[in-house]
């Protein structure tokens, strides 16, 4: 079985194992067995990749090696009614190649109910950051007849999702995790055939009918989905993700060969869920969106457009394509062209299904490749990681991924008219939560590049701050805001004092709290509404002076950076305290890999350095500003409260 | 393919899914000789010898797989067959 198609094959992958096994110190052979991670493995491969890294000091508590590696420590849990052993290499071997160190711990099987039932200290000891639960049909049994009326098998269905929901809570509440419940796979093949799922009481749709519910069932309780069902039917390619021997043999419900997309899979649903999947996609044109180079065939010779069979496929990519860009992946273009041209394809071609504004940044010329990804990130404000490249040309892929292996370069399939099955097997974007502002992201980031091309035209930085008529609006957190906000908790790295992740859940506590305020912020210009982009968390706390808060949170959308927001949200954030009574307000800063942009941030707002608190000797640092005394920064925002 | 190459074959198996290049199989060896040779990697070189010789075990043949010969006796008829 042919798996993780979007990655590279490489020419000799046991002996590269081989060597990187020779490294005696475990920080190089990480480093080599997080690059090898960028190569397409089998099973076997991928147990021996995970061999490489046993004594790697990796998310164990204590340990810097993650953060030297730029990897995010993760602990994961997996309580599961079948075998799971098997697919653990797999998950913390994609870790790798997804940025996540992840320590892992398997429940023995079946053991699931009883370590929910009560804590369980091994566990609780083990602190996991997120619980998977991996639940098959054959424990979920329906104790239904096969002629079960509709209403019998809606009954059935809502006592399961009301058992799986109890079992949510205790993992919540006894060890504080994120849960995640696995979609069921059917307890048997079709019995009746293209009837099937007519039929209510039938295996498939039972499965259907209770992974439905579970979808409702999981959103308003917070909890995220793995869907094994949906990716059983299409990344999978109808290939064996189960194996009835293997069942038999040893009730494992995925056959060890797919354990390595199996892992990734996992891993890609972590890594979304702590803000670390990929953001942008950068494409190149000529090939790549559409037949033909536009420079030498000129707009009206490239092959686009219905009629055409090799034309329509091009259509079907930048359909894919547009399709991402409405769900808020950003946008870019980097391509060897003549800009005046590669625009002109855009604007002329009557059959463009991409438009010119759907792209963020256009960066066509002479330019090397890496180059002009590097120059998309500036102007994006996104980090390199964040950065997927798409481009038909093998040589420039593999330039792309030996000067920046940072950046994600999918391995194309030879047929453009398997582009988007690619793409969307490779899983860069996965998300855990989607908001309507997720939709609204591309304009905001169209307007970020708008903003940067402005930049570079104008020195005077202050006269187009104002020009852009900004209007901040600052509220309190309130119920519609927490879907959003929890997301930009959970997801901000590099503008963020603390890293302090909070679920829907937590953060609905911690504003409860009248001592609290929690406030939220949403930016608009003239040229785009971003949204809520500043979450800001000050609460009362007992290393403290009663009349201090202390903010626990502050963290900001990278792509409203430079727009003096911060200073808005200070002069609101003081006035709100003011109301209160507070009398001063003590900032903190957390450093981690990604934040060091904002370690100043509280020196440039004007708060005074302050001595911690207790003895720490670590590396957090404290600021105070008194409230009525430290002046507030000048800004060029009109500032809106709601009350 | 000789019973030679099998066995020259299937040690490669062996030293693949467990992680060990010293592993010389002999056809008295089973899981009590070998280290890591338990439940859990017996279905994986179950798996892994499948695949290298491009072969399937039958759910009933599985429980005969006690020794090394036991494994090269089924790969030897299977390929034969084939």
């Amino acid at each position: 079985m042919e798996q993780l198609r979007w990655l590279p094959s490489h020419p000799d992958l046991s002996s590269a194992i081989k060597a990187a096994r020779g490294q005696t110190d475990p920080e190089r052979r990480l480093c080599d067995a997080i690059a090898l991670t960028g190569y397409r493995r089998d099973f076997i491969a991928t147990e021996k990749l995970d061999r490489l890294i046993a004594d790697c000091p990796t998310a164990r508590a204590g340990s810097e090696l993650p953060a030297l590696m730029h990897l995010q420590p993760a602990r994961l849990a997996v309580l599961s009614s079948h075998t799971v052993d098997h697919l653990v290499p797999g998950m913390r071997v994609a870790g790798l190649g997804r940025r996540l160190a992840l320590d892992i711990t398997v429940t023995p099987y079946g053991l699931y109910r009883a370590v929910l039932a009560e804590r369980d200290a091994e566990l609780a000891a083990f602190a996991p950051d997120f619980i998977l639960l991996a639940l098959d049909s054959h424990e979920m049994a329906f104790d239904l007849a096969i002629d079960a009326s509709e209403a019998e098998v809606a009954r059935a269905v809502q006592e399961r999702v009301a058992d799986l929901a109890r079992l949510w809570r205790a993992a919540r509440s006894l060890y504080g995790a994120q849960v995640i419940q696995q979609t069921f796979l059917p307890a048997a093949p079709p019995l009746f055939g293209s009837l099937e799922r007519v039929v209510p009481a039938s295996p498939s749709a039972l499965a259907e009918r209770l992974n439905d519910a579970l979808r409702d069932a999981a959103r308003s309780e917070n909890v995220l989905l793995f869907d094994l069902d949906l990716h059983g039917r299409h990344l999978l390619s109808g290939q064996a993700l189960a194996d009835p021997v293997r069942w038999h043999q040893a009730k494992q419900l995925v056959s060890p060969i797919a354990a390595p997309v199996h892992g990734d899979l996992v891993a890609r649903l972590l890594a979304a869920a702590l803000g670390l999947s990929r953001k942008c996609l950068v494409m190149d044109l000529d090939n790549t969106l559409w037949g033909g180079v536009v420079g030498d065939d000129g707009v009206e010779g490239i092959r686009l457009g219905q009629g055409d069979a090799l034309g329509e496929a091009f259509l079907a990519i930048q359909g894919y394509v547009a399709l991402l860009g409405r769900r808020g992946v950003v946008l870019a273009i980097c391509s060897k062209n003549d800009p005046r041209i590669a625009e002109a394809a855009f604007s002329d071609h009557p059959e463009m299904v991409l438009h010119r504004q759907d792209i963020a940044c256009f960066m066509a010329n002479w330019d090397d490749k890496a180059t002009n990804l590097r120059r998309i990130a500036q102007d994006l404000s996104l980090g390199l990681d964040s950065l997927v490249f798409l481009d038909d040309n093998p040589a420039e892929r593999d330039i792309v991924r030996r000067e920046l292996p940072v950046v994600a370069v999918p391995e194309l399939p030879e047929d453009v008219a398997d582009y988007p099955v690619c793409l969307s097997e490779a899983g860069y974007f996965e998300a855990a939560t989607f908001t309507r502002d997720d939709a609204g992201r591309a304009q905001s980031y169209r307007a970020k590049a708008a903003h940067h091309e402005a930049l570079a035209q104008t020195t005077d930085m202050e006269g187009y701050l104002r020009g852009l008529s900004m209007t901040l609006v600052a509220s309190e957190i309130r119920p519609v805001d927490l879907p959003r906000a929890a997301q930009l908790i959970n997801k901000s790295n590099q503008f963020n004092l603390t890293t302090r992740r909070y679920t829907e859940t937590e953060l609905e506590e911690m504003i409860a709290d009248p001592g609290t305020i929690a406030m939220c912020f949403r930016l608009h210009d003239k040229f785009a509404d971003h949204g809520l982009i500043s979450v800001v968390i000050a609460r009362p706390d007992p290393e403290w002076e009663e009349q201090a808060l202390l903010i626990d949170t502050w963290l900001m959308s990278c792509r409203v950076l430079g727009r003096q927001v911060e200073a808005a949200a200070v002069e609101a954030l003081a006035a709100a305290a003011a109301r209160r009574g507070i009398r001063w307000l003590i900032g903190e800063y957390r450093p981690t890999p990604r934040n060091a942009l904002v370690a100043d941030h509280y020196g440039k707002l004007g708060f005074e350095p302050q001595h911690p608190p207790a003895e720490g000797g670590n590396a957090v640092r404290f600021w105070r500003h008194a409230i009525g005394d430290t002046p507030i920064p000048a800004h060029v925002i009109k500032l809106k409260a709601l009350q | 393919m000789t019973e030679t190459q099998i066995y020259a074959e299937l040690t490669d198996v062996f030293r693949d899914v467990l992680g060990n290049d010293a592993i010389v199989l002999r056809p008295d060896t089973t899981a009590a000789d070998v280290d890591g040779w338990d439940s859990h990697a017996h279905v994986t070189l179950v798996v892994a010898t499948e695949m290298r010789f491009g072969i399937r075990f039958r759910t009933a043949e599985l429980e005969g797989l006690h020794n090394v010969s036991d494994f090269v006796r089924l790969i030897e008829q299977k390929r034969s067959a084939a």
